[in-house]
C-alpha cells in the first residue's frame, strides 16, 4: 500500500506518456485514411514543438517558479543554429544525419545562451524576473534579425551590419540574410519525429521532476529561504532549471525550422512567448500532462475555428476564459481527480500482476 | 573545546542594534533555551547563526571552525540546522519529498543520473526512501508520507519542520519556538520528542520559546536576551529567580 503510494509520481508519468502515444496512434490512423485537412496536417510538426516548448516553460514557471517571458527567444536561438548547422551540412552527409546534428546544435546552443542570460536573471525575482526574461527574448530577436552570416572559400564570415559588409569573395553564398532569415533548409521535420522528441522531453523534465534535482528545484519553489536552510544551493539549482528549459526550447526551435524553407526571427517574438505561457497557465502550472494537452488542444483550436472565420479569434478567446473558469471550479477538480486515481489504479494494477 | 562557541556577536540595522556582545558556549549534546520578551532579537540569533544575517561584529565557530560570513547552504552542511518560527515547509511537496529535499547532501547522484535513470537512481532513492520513512516514523508522521505537506494540521507542520531539520544530518538543531500554537498535549509529547531526539542523535539543541514550562522542565542551561543584550545565564533555577530576567518579563527595575 504504502510502495504503491510512494509511485505515484512513476504511475502519472506513465498516463502522460500513454496519452501522447494514444494521440499520435489516432493521428496516424486519421491521416492514413486520408481524412486529415491538409491545413491540419500542416500543423502536426508545429503542433509538436508548441507541446515541447510548453513542456519546458513549464519547467521554468510552474516547477522552477520564476515567471520567464522570454521563451520564445531561446526557441529563435535553436531554430536558427539548428537552420544554419542544416544548410551548411545537408550537401556533405546523409539527411538524417545532419538533422540529428542540427537537432543537437540547437539544444545546446539555447542551453548556453540560457545559462548565460541566467545568471545575471535569476539573481532576480518575481516581477522584475519576468521583465528581464521579456528584455532578453526581444533582445535575442533583435540580434537574429540584423544577424548576417556567410560563407566562402575562406570559411566563414559575420556581421552585425549588412549582406555586403559580409565581404564574400565570388564563390560565396549568404546563409542567415539578417531580417529576411535564413532559407535553404530541408524540410525534413516530420510528424514521427515531432512525436519522438515529445517522448524525449517528457521523459527528461518528468525524469528530471522526480529526482534530487527536480525536488531541489522545486523546494527552491516552494520556500527560497528553507532550501537554503537544508543546504540547497539556490544558484545552482535554479541555473539547472532555467538552462534544461531553455535547451529544450532550443530542441523545439530546431525542429521548428526544419518543417519551413525560410524562417526569419520576426516569429518567435513576444507574441510568441505568450502564447506558450498561456498554454501551460491553461494547462496548470507544474502539471506537465496539462501542459501538453492545452498546447495541443489550443493549437489545433484555431484551426478547427476556421468555419466561425471573422469571429475566430473571439470564439478563441471565449473558449479560454471559459475553459480558465472551469479548471478553477472545484467540482471539475474533483472530478478529475476522480478520474485520474481511476485511471492510474488501473494502469498499476495491469503492470503489478 | 564546545561544539558552538558564539564570541561578542553583534549586528546592527541602520543605527539599532539588534544584538549586542552575544557570546554563548554549547556543549555537544546540550539542550540549550535562548528565551526574552517579544523583539529581544532571539531570532535575530538564529538568523546570525544560520547565515540568513551576516554579523557587522563577532565570531561563531562550530567544532573547531569558524562560519562566520558562510551563506545559509553552506553553514547548513557544515551542520547547522534549524526550524523557522513562522513555519516554512515546501507546501505543494509531499511530507515525504520535504524530508527528503532535506536529505539532498546526505544521499547523492547526479542530475544526468535522475534523468536516464541509471541504477544509482533506484539505489540512492531507496536510501533516501527508508531515511526519511525512519525519521518521518519519530515523529509519528509516516502515515501521511503522501500528503501534501500544506494539507498537515499545524502541530504536525511543526513536527516535519523538525525532522525536516533533522534530515540534514545537523550536529546543532535550532528549534525557534517549536511549542508555538500547540495545546498541552501537544506540547508535552513535543517535550519528549525533542528529548529522544537529542539522546538518540547525540545533538546539541538551542532553542527559542516563549512557554517557560516548556524551556524550564527541558532546557539544562538557558541564556536570556533583553534589547539584543545578555542579561542572564545559567541552569533553569538560577535564571528562574534571577532579579534581572524577572524585571525583563514584569518590567520595573532590577
Amino acid at each position: 500500500m504504502k510502495i504503491k503510494s510512494l509511485n505515484h509520481n512513476f504511475r502519472r508519468s506513465l498516463v502522460t506518456y500513454g496519452i501522447v502515444i494514444a494521440a499520435f496512434a489516432v493521428i496516424q490512423i486519421i491521416s492514413g485514411m486520408g481524412m486529415l485537412t491538409n491545413s491540419l496536417s500542416g500543423q502536426l510538426v508545429p503542433i509538436c514543438a508548441y507541446i515541447i516548448m510548453a513542456v519546458s516553460l513549464n519547467l521554468t514557471v510552474g516547477i522552477l517558479g520564476e515567471l520567464s517571458l522570454g521563451h520564445a527567444g531561446f526557441m529563435s536561438v535553436g531554430a536558427f543554429m539548428g537552420a544554419f548547422v542544416s544548410v551548411c551540412l545537408t550537401d556533405v552527409m546523409p539527411g538524417w544525419l545532419s538533422l540529428t546534428l542540427a537537432l543537437l546544435a540547437g539544444t545546446a546552443a539555447a542551453a548556453v545562451i540560457g545559462l548565460l542570460i541566467g545568471i545575471p536573471v535569476l539573481r532576480l525575482q518575481g516581477d522584475y524576473l519576468a521583465i528581464v526574461t521579456l528584455a532578453f527574448g526581444e533582445i535575442i530577436k533583435n540580434l537574429l534579425n540584423s544577424f548576417y552570416v556567410g560563407r566562402d572559400a575562406s570559411g566563414f564570415h559575420f556581421s552585425l551590419k549588412d549582406a555586403p559588409s559580409l565581404n564574400l569573395d565570388e564563390t560565396g553564398e549568404i546563409i542567415i540574410n539578417g531580417a529576411q532569415g535564413i532559407t535553404g533548409m530541408p524540410r525534413s521535420a516530420t510528424f514521427t519525429l515531432g512525436f519522438v522528441l515529445i517522448l524525449i522531453t517528457l521523459a527528461i523534465v518528468q525524469n528530471l521532476i522526480d529526482s534530487r534535482t527536480g525536488r531541489a528545484i522545486m523546494s527552491i519553489r516552494d520556500n527560497r529561504i528553507a532550501a537554503e536552510s537544508v543546504g540547497v544551493n539556490i544558484t545552482k539549482y535554479k541555473l539547472i532549471g532555467f538552462s534544461v528549459s531553455a535547451a529544450l526550447a532550443g530542441l523545439a526551435g530546431a525542429m521548428y525550422a526544419h518543417n519551413f524553407s525560410t524562417l526569419v526571427a520576426r516569429k518567435f517574438d513576444y507574441n510568441t512567448s505568450i502564447l506558450v505561457l498561456v498554454f501551460i497557465v491553461v494547462g496548470g502550472l507544474g502539471n506537465i500532462r496539462g501542459s501538453v494537452i492545452a498546447a495541443a488542444a489550443l493549437t489545433v483550436l484555431p484551426e478547427l475555428l476556421r468555419g466561425f472565420s471573422d469571429y475566430r479569434m473571439l470564439v478563441y478567446a471565449v473558449v479560454l476564459i471559459v475553459m480558465m473558469l472551469f479548471n478553477q471550479s472545484p467540482q471539475l477538480a474533483a472530478w478529475r481527480r476522480k478520474w485520474t486515481a481511476k485511471l492510474t489504479r488501473g494502469q498499476a494494477d495491469g503492470k503489478g500482476a | 573545546m564546545a561544539l558552538l562557541e558564539v564570541r561578542n556577536l553583534g549586528i546592527t540595522f541602520g543605527g539599532l542594534h539588534a544584538v549586542e556582545k552575544f557570546s554563548v558556549s554549547v556543549e555537544k549534546g546540550q539542550l540549550y533555551g535562548l528565551i526574552g520578551p517579544n523583539g529581544a532579537g532571539k531570532t535575530t540569533v538564529f538568523n546570525l547563526l544560520t547565515g540568513v544575517y551576516q554579523p557587522t561584529e563577532g565570531e561563531i565557530v562550530l567544532d573547531g571552525k569558524s562560519i562566520v560570513g558562510q551563506k545559509p547552504a553552506v553553514i547548513n552542511k557544515a551542520g547547522i540546522a534549524r526550524t523557522f518560527q513562522n513555519i516554512r515547509l515546501f507546501k505543494d511537496m509531499t511530507v515525504l519529498d520535504n524530508v527528503k529535499v532535506a536529505l539532498h547532501n546526505q544521499v547523492k547522484y547526479s542530475a544526468l543520473t535522475g534523468v536516464l535513470r541509471l541504477p544509482a537512481y533506484f539505489k540512492q532513492e531507496r536510501v533516501m526512501n527508508e531515511k526519511a520513512l525512519s525519521l518521518l516514523k519519530i515523529f509519528d508522521l509516516e502515515g501521511e508520507a503522501a500528503q501534501m505537506a500544506s494539507s498537515l494540521p499545524y502541530g504536525k507542520q511543526r513536527k516535519l519542520e523538525i525532522a525536516r531539520a533533522l534530515a540534514t544530518g545537523p550536529k546543532l538543531l535550532l528549534l525557534d519556538e517549536p511549542a508555538a500554537g500547540m495545546n498541552p498535549n501537544e506540547t508535552a509529547e513535543l517535550m519528549e520528542i525533542v528529548r529522544l531526539v537529542r539522546d538518540r542523535f547525540g545533538i546539541a539543541i538551542l532553542l527559542i520559546e516563549h512557554d517557560m514550562s516548556f524551556v524550564m522542565g527541558l532546557c539544562e542551561r538557558i541564556v536570556v536576551l533583553d534589547y539584543g543584550r545578555v542579561i542572564a545565564e545559567g541552569d533553569p533555577e538560577t535564571v528562574r529567580t534571577d532579579p534581572k530576567v524577572i524585571a525583563a518579563y514584569l518590567g520595573g527595575e532590577a
